[in-house]
């Protein structure tokens, strides 16, 4: 299954552990994570479900492609990264 | 006689006490590291609320029923989906105005359990149960005339005063930058443009009377006198016998109409207080010499105070929500962008500091 993990920065304003989730695409992926974990979703999405401005998303180490509708696509061993950017802080 | 103030800076939220010994001294944190926009004290509960700016994260809300003993995270006010074909753009700049929470900039308890807050860009959100869910008030929202709001200071315009009439709870008058002020008598079902004979220097002349290009930087009423209301404006201090239906703007003003905030006594409507500085050009104290100006008889005149400030060259500058008055106009507290915190207690005759190594401050308010 895909797996999603952030980074320890988030960790310190909310709990955010490694979860793996059926999906085929990034956008069933966090929303599989965020049904488990709801509180986490404001702080990677802004109102309007777009990756926030200065959080990055890496899915099998590359950028997302979409971060407007998260639909890149998944396979079932891909690793997606949440961490913060240089900018923004 | 208050004993104990929050500081929301950009690097956490502070407690300030009096110690046993009479001085003021820090004696408490929360949230290091992270940008406090906006801090509210309910009256006459133990409830706070803390808005916080996360650089990466985004606009969090915070809140504790028991004096800071313990907090929970509650929901930020968030924009609705915004639908595919409605178009939003600045109307100077041609940017997509984000329909997302970008800064709590205002945060103001109403009736019981009522709560308003002010964002940026420009949105006006309400709370029936104490924050525990926000609604974004589409009236104002969707009126036309909001989207030719522009950004004063942020890249979008943004509600950083909201006043709740002390006689009519659904009375609501709100100060935006910029976009002029604004006022409800039913709880934001309905809303006016009000503002005549405020003056825009910085628009064409034909446009300088248009309410609509107001850049109020600060509005305050006097609880005791709720038609009275002072505004530091981005040009000038205006003042309105009316519920800023109409306003008058004071002329021969010591050093400079230029300035961030104002606070006026809770008690006597004809008592207000600002911190000066050079336009916007600079946005220092003139001279480097920081003062408070103070009148007491509704603007004929002022006193410039600077007993206890700097007398070496200060380049201190003082935010919007960063001067708080006790509720019986006794005490002043004001903070600067440079991390320097002063206290009054004698309406600003002398001022005592606190600190000089604060985080930039960017609000404060006596708790009690």
């Amino acid at each position: 299954m895909p797996s999603l993990s952030f980074t320890s920065n988030l960790t310190r304003h909310t709990p955010c552990p490694d979860g793996e989730f059926e999906a085929t695409t990034v956008a069933d992926l966090f929303q599989c994570y965020f049904l488990r974990w709801p509180e986490v979703r404001g702080y990677v999405l802004d109102d309007q479900g777009t990756v926030r401005n200065h959080v990055i998303v890496l899915v099998d180490g590359r950028s997302l492609h979409d971060r407007q509708k998260l639909s890149d696509a998944l396979t079932p061993n891909s690793e997606v990264f949440v961490f913060q950017a240089l900018s923004g802080g | 006689m208050a004993d104990r103030l929050l500081v929301g800076t950009r690097k956490g939220l502070f407690r300030i006490e009096r110690n046993v010994n009479g001085r003021w001294e820090i004696a408490g944190n929360w949230f290091l590291g992270d940008p406090i926009s906006m801090l509210l004290v309910e009256s006459n509960t133990p409830r706070i609320h803390a808005a916080m700016d996360l650089g990466h994260f985004g606009v969090k809300l915070q809140r504790t029923e028991n004096g800071g003993e313990s907090w929970s995270e509650m929901p930020a006010p968030a924009y609705p989906e915004k639908p595919d074909e409605v178009e939003d753009k600045d109307p100077f700049r041609g940017l997509e105005i984000p329909w997302s929470t970008q800064m709590i900039w205002s945060l103001v308890a109403g009736a019981p359990d009522e709560l308003w807050c002010g964002v940026i860009p420009g949105g006006l959100f309400h709370s029936t149960d104490s924050g525990d869910s926000w609604q974004l008030i589409r009236t104002l929202w969707d009126d036309p005339r909001r989207k030719k709001w522009m950004g004063g200071g942020y890249d979008f315009a943004g509600i950083h005063s909201i006043l709740v009439d002390p006689r009519n709870a659904a009375h609501v008058t709100i100060g935006v930058s910029v976009g002029g002020v604004w006022t409800t008598w039913d709880r934001g079902a309905h809303w006016e443009l009000i503002g005549s004979g405020l003056r825009s220097e910085y628009m064409p002349p034909d446009k300088a009377g248009d309410p609509l290009t107001q850049d109020p930087h600060r509005l305050v009423q006097c609880p005791a006198s709720p038609d009275r209301l002072w505004m530091q404006h981005h040009n000038g201090i205006f003042v309105s016998e009316d519920g800023g239906v109409h306003w008058r703007e004071l002329s021969d003003l010591p050093i400079s109409s230029f300035g961030f905030t104002v606070a006026v006594n809770p008690n006597d409507p004809d008592t207000a207080w600002f911190v000066p500085a050079i336009k916007d050009e600079q946005r220092i104290p003139v001279d480097a010499k920081l003062v408070v100006s103070r009148t007491r008889d509704g603007g004929r005149n002022f006193d410039l105070l600077h007993q206890g400030l700097p007398d070496a060259p200060a380049y201190d500058l003082v935010y919007r929500h960063a001067l708080g008055v006790s509720d019986d106009g006794e005490q002043l507290v004001f903070g600067s962008t440079t991390g320097s915190l002063w206290v009054s207690e004698d309406q600003g005759d002398h001022w005592l500091v606190i600190s000089h190594h604060l985080p930039p401050i960017l609000c404060v308010q006596f708790e009690g």
